[in-house]
């Protein structure tokens, strides 16, 4: 039977597990979308051996899940002198946001290969040098066709926060987890959880489509 | 009269444009020596050479496939020069010689010739991100280092030359074909080249908006000592504007000279068909 008081005595702890799940996720999405450009820009211009480097560690973080990847990293940095005392949730967001920037970069590659060659053609026209022709003309242009798919990136990224459990960060199901543990009020616990969830990702995918739709039309 | 030809201002057809400076001693605004260009195994262009004084205007004509536009495209740097060189100004564009060896020069000293030299596109090519004003000040400020107050202002002295004053604000992908082609001329001019590039630059566009493209063209050819390389369909307006034309057959230059007897006294039967063929 649902319970109020359990109800009501969860939720601050939620909302505390909930303030990790945001960190991780807006933290891991700045790395992810910053690390995915440059991924996604360098391979172009990188030497061939460094670029087959770089995209068979692209391949193996893709095929592989995501937890294995947080617990592999979270032991090995146990084991290095220096970084044994990285924070977890640390630790949480750079692997999240390393592993989301192989998708991301795929995004912005198929942005940038968007943009029609008499875009590139007429800044060669106007004399413009490479950089500025990327970041005023090839890059906005790129970012239209982009920005919508790394929203949702984003809220993919946000629904696989709780794979931190692995690695002992409290997001918000493990806070709901927890909470049950000691309560019993299981079902309280993970009902208030899924509607943190919904009521925080429903309106920001809401967005990324009001802003795919602002975005096909200059 | 050519039935594609509708321009409201058709000047008379006496315009015989006034003269360049050809003599002999004048450096060339473009030279072309021994050019080749072929896209991997096919060659397209083989041993030409040609060249366009200051203040020249040149059409080329010649049946689809016979090279024009690669031509522009190797003096605006768009393709890569597979062998020969191109001059401008009399100073080598994208590959030298050098102590007897063929050289690619600097990306860098690339760009500093092309500021020279600026190109309308069949498909205009502005860039959608950016406001009418935006696309025309971006070079003078970013390549000229033109101060932004300047360049606007610039910019607006040429929306009004060509007849767009209002849609400075606007976004090209608002405008019609015609408009966004006269932007683009704009644009390029900001950038106070000493040569024009223009290739099939009314095209694309419907009948209707032809003329205003080609009276902006007409103003510039009367009001500007640019040296311009054009490649059109409308035989009437290369009549009027240009100093010679050169027909072009198979990536050879077939005949060349004055308008006047290139369209009336053609010397070549592949001239006459191909001149038949657009008329
Ligand atoms: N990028 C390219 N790759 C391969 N062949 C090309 C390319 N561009 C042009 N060509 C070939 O070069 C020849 C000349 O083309 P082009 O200069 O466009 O002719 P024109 O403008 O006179 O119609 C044509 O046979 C065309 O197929
Ligand atoms: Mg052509």
């Amino acid at each position: 039977m649902w319970n109020w008081e359990f109800a009501a005595e969860a939720l601050p702890i939620l909302l505390r597990g909930f303030v990790n799940t945001l960190i991780a996720t807006v933290v891991g999405t700045v790395i992810a979308a910053i690390l995915g450009l440059i991924l996604a820009v360098a391979i172009r211009g990188l030497p061939r051996w460094i670029n087959w480097l770089v995209r068979l560690l692209v391949a193996f973080i893709r095929n592989t899940p995501l937890v294995v990847q947080l617990l592999f990293v979270y032991y090995a940095f146990a084991d290095i002198p220096g970084l044994v005392n990285v924070p977890a949730l640390v630790i949480g967001f750079i692997v999240i946001g390393i592993h989301y920037s192989t998708y991301m970069s795929e995004s912005y590659r198929a942005g940038i290969d968007s943009v029609p060659p008499g875009q590139f053609e007429a800044a060669t026209a106007l004399s413009l040098p490479p950089v500025r022709t990327f970041t005023a003309i090839v890059l906005p242009q790129a970012l239209r066709a982009t920005i919508p798919s790394l929203g949702n990136y984003a809220v993919a990224m946000f629904k696989d926060t709780p794979f931190l459990f692995a690695i002992s960060v409290v997001e918000l199901v493990t806070a709901a987890k927890e909470f049950g543990g000691s309560t019993f009020a299981y079902t309280e616990a993970f009902t208030l959880a899924g509607i943190i969830f919904l009521v925080a990702s429903y309106p920001t995918s809401l967005l990324i489509q009001r802003l795919d739709r602002r975005l096909a039309t200059y | 009269m050519p039935p594609t030809e509708n321009t409201p201002d058709t000047p008379s057809s006496s315009a015989t444009p006034s003269g360049p400076n050809t003599s002999a001693s004048a450096t060339p605004a473009i030279e072309f020596k021994d050019v080749e260009k072929s896209f991997g195994p096919t060659t397209v262009l083989k041993n030409l050479n040609f060249t366009v004084a200051p203040g020249e205007r040149v059409t080329l004509i010649g049946p689809s496939g016979s090279g024009k536009t690669t031509i522009l495209r190797l003096v605006m740097t768009l393709e890569e020069l597979t062998g020969g060189y191109i001059f401008v100004d009399g100073e080598p564009l994208t590959f030298e010689e050098r102590d007897g060896k063929r050289v690619e020069l600097p990306k860098k000293r690339t760009r500093e010739m092309t500021t020279r030299i600026g190109m309308v596109f069949q498909q205009f090519n502005l860039f959608p991100n950016m406001t009418v004003l935006e696309n025309i000040i971006e070079a003078p400020v970013h390549v000229l280092g033109t101060s932004k107050d300047e360049a606007v202002k610039e910019a607006k002295a040429l929306l009004a030359k060509v007849g767009l004053s209002d849609k400075a604000d606007a976004h090209p992908t608002r405008l019609s074909g015609g408009q966004q082609q006269r932007v683009a001329i704009a644009r390029a001019l900001a950038m106070s080249p000493e040569i024009l590039l223009l290739d099939e630059v009314t095209s694309a566009l419907d009948p209707e908006l032809v003329g205003d493209v080609l009276g902006v063209l007409r103003d510039i050819a009367e009001t500007t000592d640019i040296t311009m390389l054009l490649v059109t369909h409308e035989m009437q307006f290369a009549r009027d504007v240009s100093h010679r034309v050169m027909m072009f057959d198979g990536g050879q230059v077939l005949e060349e000279g004055p308008p006047d007897q290139i369209f009336n006294n053609p010397s070549h039967e592949r001239t006459k068909s191909f001149l038949s063929s657009v008329l």
